[in-house]
């Protein structure tokens, strides 16, 4: 399909601007001098407004999203994004609030209602965490991981600890690794045995130089680390902090808090466990909590209550680490996180984790008679198969299942992740999957193993189905065309 | 309310399948001692209700103040199909392509927005988006620290001290050198530059709207092999110098003025475009062009041994999520504004700007601070307190502006004033009018 460059026509337009405002002669005052003004204007598309909505409104119907069908790409959590929560971001009251309304004089009045959206929903994450205290500030997960760290480095700088590594154990997410070292710290892997970080190889590792650990539990193989309160123990006998990665948190609601496993910082993934739209790629939200002693760290500005019940912005945190955001977090998916909650409430959000936890066994066991399941126990909210065996028998690998589920109107799940597992898919089906579209996922599935041994050429060829088949990625990382060429 | 299908036979079914009795069942992996012990959450709501609530909050704040803050976070017009556009569920619903065959849609329009990036800022490739403009301006500062395996940083006091303070927040456990200083004079910056600088870091327009050519401060770092760093203001970027012709390595931005509502600071988009050279130590997701088997052109991601889930801790950066979607609305915004649209645009606030410029220094007692040549944005020396002033302005429906004493203790009287197109002649005239009253 053409790209928006492409469709350009000179002279063509869809800008509808205000006519100059103000007196003529101010029109002058816009004329830069030659030295600070560019050459020639941006190339940018000239089209008019129907052949850009045109354009884009076809470039959405080749795209995939939960709202066309189920979409079981395991750690992501792609669940229904409620609709509703969408209108309440779009309210003119909080869409057009002025991020700096709250630091003028007396400001904090004036934006009571979006503190009190901040100040309401750190009550709630504290509940369903067991933590004492959140930020809101961190724009993804990953960002929540880097902000953990960085309470982590103010936590042991303030002891006068000298800490140099983190643990991270082999199923990690790739985040946890390179948030640790990207905040200083050199990462230590370890090993993990049947499926969960080995308590044994981990209690080796740990010394008197480990600032903490990095886990997510269950974890990325889906499996909950039932030796989790002897690995927290042994970290914190070391005063070392164990840092809770809550990229999995659907799987637990209502049955466990991190802080009761022994956590000290988790990151909440919002656009993950509640039910904010993913948007092809973020914005995500990644709020932060932490256990009492590490909240005079947390970043600045906080949330606080007055003795009058009016809310205000505090920055009077000498220990904090800073901003790591300019302002209070990504606001709009905070609020739209809020929103779900308050729909589901306590109830709802158990439920939640019922129905993803039953999804995710359901799948295990229907699909276990044509495929390899990495570890052939009960799992939490996702499961992993191994393509190992199709690879061995019939040279068809994960990544051939994945595509001919493409041709089956599916969304793959995640594959070749987690590392420790061969030729990995990881399925997470979510609550929001009605029974039928499980059924019709192991159908296809079923399918697929079947052509796997009659007529393997035929998956090495999908998808078949979709506007371009398999991609030359070797040549767009050897030869890279990343924006559209200007015509001489 | 629920968003779970499952009926009571549906769960029955399942249990069925598994074996099992009751789903707790599932739970028992879990230690008992481990167990959640409280959960004390209100129950749940329907959709009236708590759009009510959510409704009754957001009147709480005061919506209807005539907006002249800026400060890097601008009330600009949002044309109606960015957001019939992006709302599209096939976009709006779907993750990070990395399937990208059934991706399409949002592979091209990243393309899209990376091409616009570069025409904008004159440079070779951008990425397809980072968080805000203050975390892009910390992953362009650290990837100086590593092509240039430098220890120092120089910061101008110009760039916007809401960045600096994450600056600083990011880098304090690294070992690293962060100089602020006003390095706007050349020869400022000259006594500064060593064989030990990694980059400097300027803004355009600064934070006081005013725009420079930094080419002479940029030639200086490259004369110590250091790493020129430019935050700019996109919409600026139609009329002002671009960050290559004055020499700049990165690029870097806060994308909200393209299109995003302000939203109380968020979601936002950061954008950042480099010179060729550093392409491969560039973090974030890129999306390449290539073919399928059939020679048909289609978009993938590329360039990820950069990324961390194939390289852990030695990946340029630890980014997953972007802001995809705020990068998609950004290149819906370029292209509704177009070409000449855009230049009009940013015509037209500096328009704005300059009148309001004249109304408000011609109160008694009210002086210009700058020079300029300014774009959207200007400061004026009050003869009381900024705050205070503001704060009585509040009272007669105006946000008059930033005080910039809060970040800059020496400015304590000095007003940060933006006019976007959305002012009305009006609107500027009760500014003038409301704050001569004040005064």
């Amino acid at each position: 399909m053409k790209t928006i460059f492409e469709m350009s026509r000179p002279g063509r337009r869809a800008a509808s601007l205000p006519c100059s405002r103000v007196d003529e002669r101010f029109c002058q005052m816009s004329q830069l001098p030659p030295e600070l003004r560019r050459s020639e204007p941006a190339e940018l598309p000239e089209v008019a407004e129907i052949d850009l909505v045109r354009h884009y409104t076809r470039l959405s119907r080749i795209n995939f999203g939960v709202d066309v069908g189920t979409y079981p790409l395991g750690s992501c959590t792609m669940k229904y994004n409620p609709k509703f929560t969408e209108v309440a971001a779009r309210l003119p009251g909080f869409a057009g609030l002025h991020p700096l309304l709250p630091q003028l004089r007396r400001g904090g009045l004036l934006a009571q209602g979006a503190l009190r959206v901040i100040y309401e929903l750190e009550q709630l994450l504290k509940q369903i965490t067991g933590m004492d205290a959140f930020t809101m500030q961190p724009l993804a997960g990953a960002h929540g991981e880097l902000t953990g760290i960085m309470l982590m480095a103010a936590y042991h700088n303030d002891k006068g600890n000298q800490k140099s590594l983190v643990l991270v154990p082999d199923s990690a997410h790739g985040t946890n690794p390179a948030s640790a070292a990207i905040a200083g710290y050199q990462v230590v892997t370890v090993p993990s045995k049947n499926g969960v970080m080995d308590p044994t190889a981990f209690k080796e590792m740990l010394n008197d130089q480990v600032a903490g650990v990095m886990m997510t539990n269950p974890n990325t193989v889906g499996l909950f680390n039932p030796y989790i309160a002897e690995i927290a123990e042994a970290a914190h006998r070391a005063d070392a902090l164990m840092y809770y990665d809550g990229a999995n948190l659907n799987a637990i609601m209502g049955y466990a808090k991190p802080a009761d496993l022994g956590f000290d910082i988790v990151h909440l993934n919002l656009h993950k466990t509640f039910g904010t739209p993913h948007g092809g790629g973020g914005p995500g939200a990644g709020p932060v909590g932490v256990v009492e002693r590490l909240q005079d760290y947390l970043p600045i500005s906080r949330v606080d209550m007055r003795g009058d019940g009016t809310l205000f912005l505090d920055y009077d945190h000498p220990k904090s680490i800073g901003y790591v955001a300019p302002f209070y977090g990504n606001f709009g998916v905070c609020l739209k996180a809020f929103a779900y909650i308050l729909a589901l409430g306590g109830e709802g959000l158990k439920e939640v984790s019922q129905d993803a936890v039953l999804a995710a066994n359901y799948l295990r066991v229907k699909l276990g008679d044509k495929w390899q399941v990495a570890f052939d126990r009960p799992c939490m909210h996702e499961v992993v198969f191994s393509a190992e065996d199709k690879v061995a028998q019939h040279g068809v690998s994960a990544l051939d299942v994945a595509k001919a589920l493409i041709d089956e109107g599916f969304h793959p799940p995640t594959i070749y992740f987690p590392l420790v597992v061969k030729e990995a898919m990881m399925l997470e089906p979510t609550e929001t999957e009605a029974l039928e579209n499980l059924d019709a996922l192991v159908a296809a599935m079923g399918r697929i193993a079947d052509k796997a041994a009659a007529d393997p050429e035929a998956l090495h060829a999908a998808p078949i189905t979709t506007p371009v088949g398999r991609l030359d990625e070797v040549n767009a990382a050897r030869h890279p065309v990343l924006q559209e060429p200007l015509e001489a | 309310m629920r968003f779970t299908p499952h009926t009571p036979e549906d769960r029955a079914a399942m249990l069925a399948a598994l074996g099992l009795g009751s789903v707790d069942e599932l739970f028992a992996v879990i230690p008992e001692p481990l167990r959640a012990r409280s959960w004390d959450l209100p129950p749940g709501m329907s959709e009236p209700e708590v759009s009510q609530y959510l409704a009754k909050l957001a009147g709480l704040n005061a919506q209807n103040l005539v907006c002249f803050l800026g400060g890097g976070f601008y009330d600009h017009h949002i044309p109606a199909a960015v957001d019939a556009l992006i709302s599209r569920g096939e976009f709006y619903t779907a993750y990070t392509p990395y399937q990208a065959e059934m991706s399409q849609g949002i592979l091209q329009s990243i393309f899209e927005y990376q091409s616009a990036v570069c025409r904008l800022t004159g440079l070779d490739a951008a990425n397809a988006s980072l968080y805000d403009g203050g975390t892009a301006l910390y992953e362009a500062a650290m990837m100086a620290v590593r092509k240039t395996k430098r220890k120092k940083l120089i910061v101008c006091t110009s760039v916007s001290p809401i960045y600096r303070i994450m600056l600083r927040s990011y880098t304090i456990n690294l070992h690293l050198e962060l100089i602020e200083a006003d390095v706007s004079d050349p020869a400022a910056l000259e006594k500064l530059l060593d064989q030990d600088t990694a980059g400097l870091i300027l803004q355009n327009p600064d934070f006081f709207g005013v725009l420079h050519d930094y080419a002479p401060h940029f030639e200086a770092v490259h004369g110590v092999k250091g790493l020129g760093i430019l935050g700019c203001n996109p919409i600026a970027l139609a009329v002002a110098k671009t960050p290559a012709q004055m020499g700049a390595d990165i690029a870097v931005g806060e994308g909200q003025p393209l299109g995003l509502p302000l939203s109380f600071g968020g979601p936002y988009l950061g954008f950042m475009a480099v010179r060729e050279a550093l392409l491969r130590t560039m973090p974030g997701r890129i999306v390449g062009r290539t073919h399928d088997g059939q020679g048909r052109t289609g978009y993938c991601l590329t360039l990820q041994t950069r990324e961390q889930h194939i390289r852990r801790e030695k990946a340029t950066s630890n980014i997953c999520s972007n802001e995809a979607l705020c990068a998609l609305a950004a290149v819906i915004f370029l292209g509704l504004m177009g070409k000449q649209g855009l230049v009009e645009l940013a015509e037209l606030n500096m328009t704005q700007a300059a009148y309001a410029r004249e109304r408000l220094t011609a109160i008694d007692g009210v002086e210009p601070v700058d020079q300029g040549p300014w774009f959207n944005e200007f400061r004026v020396r009050l003869p009381i307190d900024a705050r205070v002033a503001v704060s009585r302005m509040i009272d007669k429906g105006i946000a008059a502006g930033f005080p910039l004493g809060r970040y800059y203790p020496d400015q304590s009287n000095n007003l940060l004033v933006a006019v976007t197109e959305k002012r009305s002649k009006e609107e500027i005239g009760y500014l003038a009018e409301g704050l001569e009253a004040v005064l």
